[in-house]
């Protein structure tokens, strides 16, 4: 049990994909400015990770090695086309807003970082719980950088105003605070990120790279 | 016109890395040296090249809404574009294998060269994102994509050739210990998107994204009029103050 807990709990915090495996950076920052998006995304990740990894877990011996790549793009497609569908249908505002992201999913390093990885070799039962624990890994970045980019970029969190009316100068706002609408724009999600593997590897200093 | 247009926004505007982060894995994976990041770079172009007019083709043929209507006025219904995912990564997928095969068949010496990064190419976000950006933004014609595909290349190649370099440099920098590596190239690639962001300036004429914006602008320029009547009147009672101070 020891084992199979430790394949949850490794990937969130000493080797998490984004911040130390270098995987799934791509929807990581275009996707952050609302954390509502963030844990959309990071949900549809778990989804077609957890899935995605007992199907190859469970036909990696019948998969010609030569072809694999091309058979696990079809499990990923077929599974982002499915959240896909469900995000135009009861979410539709919120599929705009991820627009082609979700689509970029299957071409998502961590999925396919880890069907190379492990699924490949290793039964359906720990493939799940390997998926499972890196797409929560994932999750708890985009979280964390779409929560810091919400809150000081719009002052809301998941469109609720956490810090005021800037209109009408209420909260903090009264004070004089204002908005800081750079956290927005893409750049500051790399720079946020950045910032996310400096106090990691701070506390950490095993993980420092030469 | 329209050509030289798009080929400009594709390549800085809406640079694949600084605008919209794609292909980051690899931009960050294969940039630790100049020559392995051209290699790369242009790889990425190759494919681009051919991948996105290919897949504007099944777009336009295959998959929206009425494009069947070519085999016959029953199949003019059918609405194919939730298929959009799976047909393009199949296309990118066999597209690299062959064009994998082709090089290797006819020049070798081009196949050492972009060889070992050709597979790595069918799971870069760049290239699939590259054909969903063609779709979603509706290109009109085939030479469009093909200009689009070669922008979006080269706009990647620039970035990877960018940041490749300054690793090499870096390398010799006191940078602190925790920062080394991942975090100081996350940071610096942010700070060179911040300095993109500055071409988004070059094309405003013709874009419609420009457009919405005219209407804060209006209340804006009110708000503002209203702020320089006020200033006058407080400089004027100031002035009246100094006069009579004067007196």
């Amino acid at each position: 049990m020891g084992k199979d807990s430790r394949l949850i709990l490794d990937p969130l915090a000493d080797n998490n994909p984004i911040t130390i495996q270098v995987l799934g950076i791509c929807s990581a920052l275009a996707i952050t400015a609302e954390l509502e998006a963030s844990i959309v995304m990071s949900i549809s990740v778990l989804f077609v990770l957890g899935i995605g990894n007992v199907v190859i877990s469970l036909m990696r011996n019948i998969i010609p090695s030569k072809i694999r790549i091309i058979v696990q793009l079809i499990v990923v497609a077929t599974l982002v086309i499915i959240v896909d569908l469900v995000l135009k249908a009861f979410a539709y505002e919120l599929s705009k807003t991820l627009s082609v992201f979700v689509g970029l999913i299957i071409t998502n390093c961590i999925i396919m970082g880890r069907f190379e990885a492990f699924a490949l070799g290793n039964g359906p039962w720990r493939s799940f719980l390997d998926g499972i624990g890196n797409a929560l890994g994932y999750g708890v970045i985009l979280i964390i950088v779409g929560f810091f980019r919400e809150l000081l970029g719009s002052g809301t969190l998941l469109g609720f105003p956490v810090l005021g009316d800037p209109i009408e100068k209420t909260g903090l706002y009264a004070i004089g605070y204002e908005n800081n609408g750079f956290m927005l724009l893409s750049p500051m999600a790399l720079i946020v990120v950045g910032i996310i593997i400096w106090i990691q590897r701070t506390r950490n200093k095993a993980l420092i790279e030469d | 016109m329209e050509h030289l247009e798009l080929f400009f926004k594709s390549i800085f505007i809406d640079n694949m890395v600084f605008a919209t982060f794609l292909g980051m894995c690899s931009y960050l994976a294969v940039s630790k040296k100049v020559s392995t990041a051209v290699g790369l770079g242009a790889a990425v172009i190759f494919v681009l090249a051919i991948t996105v007019p290919l897949n504007w083709l099944l777009d336009q043929y295959i998959l929206q809404p009425g494009a069947l209507s070519w085999l016959g006025e029953e199949y003019a219904a059918y609405d194919l574009s939730f298929l959009s995912f799976i047909m393009f990564i199949a296309t990118i997928a066999t597209m690299v294998q062959l064009v994998e095969i082709v090089v290797e068949k006819f020049s070798p010496s081009l196949y050492n060269s972009l060889g070992i990064f050709l597979p790595l190419i069918a799971v870069n976000c760049a290239i699939l994102g590259g054909s969903l950006f063609m779709q979603s933004r509706e290109i009109e014609s085939l030479g469009l994509a093909l200009n689009y595909g070669v922008g979006s290349g080269i706009g990647w190649f620039l970035a990877i050739l960018a940041i490749a370099a300054i690793r090499e440099k870096i390398r010799y920098s006191n940078v602190p210990p925790a920062l080394r590596g991942l975090g100081i190239t996350f940071i610096i690639t942010g700070l060179m998107a911040i300095g993109f962001m500055s071409f988004g300036g070059m094309l405003t004429g013709g874009d419609e994204e420009a457009k919405p914006s005219s209407e804060p602008t209006t209340t804006t320029i009110e708000v503002i009029k209203e702020e320089i009547k006020k200033e006058e009147a407080i400089l004027k009672s100031d002035l009246e103050i100094a006069e009579n101070t004067n007196k």
